[in-house]
């Protein structure tokens, strides 16, 4: 994805900003709003410059309420508007849980398709940053649980901008997680050059729906053959790392992010598992009744006759996230993924 | 003591709002605080008999003034009502019978219905609730779509951007902030929209509703709070719900003018409103409005409205009907001759009409459909679930086919 000339560093974070950018550019209905995002740019400073650049009328603060911010998105969508909300700490985003699931995810459907909510919220979620109660949540099966949601979660520099994107361009509403870990993550990627793709990859695009070829479509990271490791999100660098380690020991891991989970790529899940037979899945949320548990359901239904051992999962545990000097026990890490690597019946 | 108003404390910047405020008070003549609260008594225009009450008797005064809308309004507003009442009887009947699956009646509300889709002009939003058919249809949505919902078809009937009212909403007061952002949207954008933001007595308790009146208050934006008080939340009176001296006592609260209407007198509920609207537009500001009135029949037909009213409560409201009222203040007035009545009423049975015969038939609604409006695109695991049910149903079509074919032989 970088040109072949001087590619430039460019931060997870920035990558952000520069998608709400060119598409408030781009498009004069796309308006950010949500609790500091305006003259401080937010507390991740992931919407810094944008009232400065395109005024208050586009990028504002609004009173301290999650519901408020969430409910008035729905009436500006309604009215023409396309817009991209921030929800400060993933935890934060409860008090508007109503308005998503009652209304957010539900319009379209309740309507017959008659007004679609083009919204985004976007909520830095997850752990890894010694954040304390509160701030660490991986919430994502909530709202993946929720029919009529998009989910996504990029998990590195060129997806955030792509799919930030992609999202904002989306007829449906997408709840856009952050990894708040990969925000200072660095890549060799040329911001002018992901636009250009976006944008030429639009230009292509056929309806109302942009075909990026982001959300929907998981990718191989990095490609194996023995074990097929499954991940998204803030997961995906620690999946990469063991993955490393696994090749020292003579096992060649397959890497899948799946970028969105709604929708659900099932088929390059299938891919991946049929071809090496063993499947490990790695994500930060609690485990029990996870997005974790799907992807094993769905491995068991489709890929059965091709398994040569059971599917493990590596995720937090089933506990409220601990307090900052407990989270490294929490956190799926590196051995983690190892030990669960070992238990894969290799002698069989 | 500084006015925190007029002079503010350094770093505690007064919102644009308290400055509108400021300057609508005084070219009353009179103090902001004076202007965001509630008249001293409710605003009512018309007698239980129907008669015209003396301006002084009113409740209105400086600030809190409510000019009587023209005859062509009046007998408007009676037309809908006697269509509106017919319609709420009509359906109670068709859930007795089975033929609905439910209906919230607005029986004895009908003067609030008729207002609030009387008061607003083409480009207005109205975001209703359950409750508020009659509203809808006033507004002017086919009455057969909007009962799509009760007799369960699908969840809502019409095309809201077609007739700008928001799907009839059931979480409480979660609509109030869809009007607040659809007068935002139109604000940035310079259009004038007014919006009018309705909910009951006790919806006023929920989050959304303080969250409505706060984001509306502070973006200025033109929408109107239109708080129908029928004295109870299914089962609990207000007095469970509120310890303010009157709903619409909070206004102050938010920066925004409050006022208390007699809600079954058609008159004051009109002039209200309608002069709510012009102020909401002409200085883009919100305001609310509580209409003091009464639900005649039970919350629904689920519930036994013998377990928390008595009898007496009820006839006594009948004396205030709003419908009774207006017939007698506009023959009075000589409005409303014979003919004119018979051609309303006539109006009014047709729209019976069509409901009964529409719940008689049955609805060829398309299961398929429950998958088609979920995303623009389905998921994959959308289509194969739709593969899924078509299969069913294409075998259980040809069994019950095979089992005709059985039977005739
Ligand atoms: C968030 C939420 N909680 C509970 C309910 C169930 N419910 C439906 S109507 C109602 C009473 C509402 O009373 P009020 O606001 O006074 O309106 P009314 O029905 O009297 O018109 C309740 C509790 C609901 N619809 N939404
Ligand atoms: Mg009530």
């Amino acid at each position: 994805m970088s040109t072949a000339t001087a590619t430039k560093t460019t931060t997870f974070a920035s990558a952000l900003n520069t998608a709400m950018s060119d598409a408030m550019e781009a498009d004069d209905s796309v308006v950010v709003f949500g609790e500091d995002v305006g003259t401080l740019g937010g507390v991740f400073r992931i919407t810094d410059g944008l009232t400065k650049r395109f005024g208050e009328n586009r990028c504002f603060d609004t009173p301290l309420a999650e519901s408020g911010i969430a409910g008035t998105a729905v009436g500006m969508a309604i009215n023409g508007m396309r817009p991209v909300i921030e929800m400060q700490f993933d935890a934060f985003a409860y008090p508007a849980l109503e308005q998503i699931f009652s209304h957010i995810a539900k319009m379209a459907n309740r309507t017959r398709g008659r007004v679609r909510l083009p919204i985004v919220i976007r909520i830095p979620y997850g752990g890894g940053v010694g954040g304390v109660e509160h701030h660490c949540d991986s919430s994502e099966a909530y709202y993946a649980h929720t029919a009529g949601l998009k989910v996504f979660t990029p998990a590195t520099v060129a997806d955030a901008y792509l799919m930030l994107r992609e999202a904002i361009d989306t007829e449906d509403p997408v709840v856009f997680f952050e990894p708040k870990k990969l925000y200072w993550s660095k890549a060799g990627e040329d911001l002018t050059a992901l636009r250009q793709q976006y944008e030429s990859s639009m230009d292509s695009a056929e309806g109302d729906s942009p075909r990026v070829g982001a959300a929907g479509n998981a990718t191989v990271v990095r490609a194996g053959t023995d074990v097929s490791i499954i991940s998204y999100g803030p997961s995906v660098p620690t999946v990469l790392k063991a993955a490393e380690a696994a090749a020292e020991d003579g096992i060649s891991a397959e890497v899948l992010d799946l970028r969105s989970v709604v929708p659900f790529d099932e088929e390059a899940l299938v891919r991946t598992v049929q071809k090496t037979g063993r499947a490990v899945v790695v994500a930060e949320a609690q485990g029990f009744v996870s997005v974790a548990s799907e992807i094993v359901a769905r491995i068991q239904e489709r890929c059965f006759h091709s398994l040569a051992s059971p599917v493990l999962r590596v995720t937090g545990f089933d506990i409220p996230y601990p307090a900052p000097k407990l989270e490294e026990h929490h956190l799926p890490d590196v051995d983690r993924i190892l030990d669960a690597l070992d238990e894969l019946q290799w002698e069989d | 003591m500084d006015d925190p108003i007029t002079n503010p404390e350094p770093g505690h910047q007064k919102a644009e709002q308290a400055s509108r405020i400021l300057e609508a008070s005084s070219s009353f003549g009179i103090s902001p605080e004076q202007y965001m609260l509630p008249a001293q008594q409710q605003i009512r225009m018309l007698d239980p008999e129907g008669t015209l009450i003396p301006e002084e008797e009113q409740g209105t005064g400086p600030g809190h003034e409510y000019p009587i809308p023209e005859d062509d309004v009046l007998l408007k507003a009676y037309a809908a009502l006697v269509a509106g009442r017919r319609i709420n009887d009509q359906n109670y009947a068709l859930v007795r019978q089975g033929r609905m699956a439910v209906y919230p009646s607005s029986h004895g509300q009908e003067a609030c219905q008729v207002g609030a889709a009387l008061c607003l002009g083409e480009g207005d939003w109205m975001f209703p609730t359950y409750r508020d058919s009659v509203a809808v249809i006033s507004r002017g949505v086919d009455p057969l779509d909007v009962m799509v919902s009760f007799r369960g078809d699908w969840h809502c009937g019409y095309d809201p951007k077609a007739y700008r009212v928001g799907a009839m909403s059931t979480p409480l007061t979660t609509q109030l902030l869809h009007a607040v952002g659809v007068a935002h949207a139109a604000k940035l954008r310079g259009e004038d929209t007014v919006v009018l933001a309705m909910c009951g007595d006790g919806a006023t308790s929920e989050g959304d509703f303080h969250e409505a009146l706060n984001f509306a208050a502070v973006f200025e934006v033109p929408v109107v709070f239109f708080v129908q008080n029928n004295g109870y939340a299914i089962s609990v009176p207000l007095s469970h719900q509120s310890a303010a001296p009157s709903l619409a006592h909070k206004a102050i609260g938010y920066g925004m003018a409050g006022e208390q209407v007699d809600g079954n007198d058609m008159v004051a509920v009109l002039a209200t409103l309608r002069r709510a609207v012009h102020l909401a537009r002409e200085n883009s500001m919100p305001l609310l409005l509580e209409a003091i009135t009464y639900r005649m029949q039970a919350h629904t037909n689920a519930d036994d409205e013998t377990r928390y009213r008595d009898r007496e409560e009820v006839e006594q409201w009948k004396r205030k009907d709003p419908l009774l009222r207006m017939q007698k203040f506009l023959a009075a007035k000589g409005l409303l001759d014979e003919a004119a009545e018979a051609e309303i009423s006539e109006a009014a049975e047709k729209v019976a009409a069509s409901l009964r015969q529409a719940m008689s038939t049955e609805p060829d609604e398309d299961p398929l459909e429950i998958f088609d409006h979920i995303y623009t695109e389905p998921t994959a695991q959308l289509s194969a679930q739709r593969g899924q049910l078509a299969d069913e149903l294409a075998r259980a079509h040809g069994n019950a086919q095979a089992g005709a074919e059985e039977a005739t032989r």
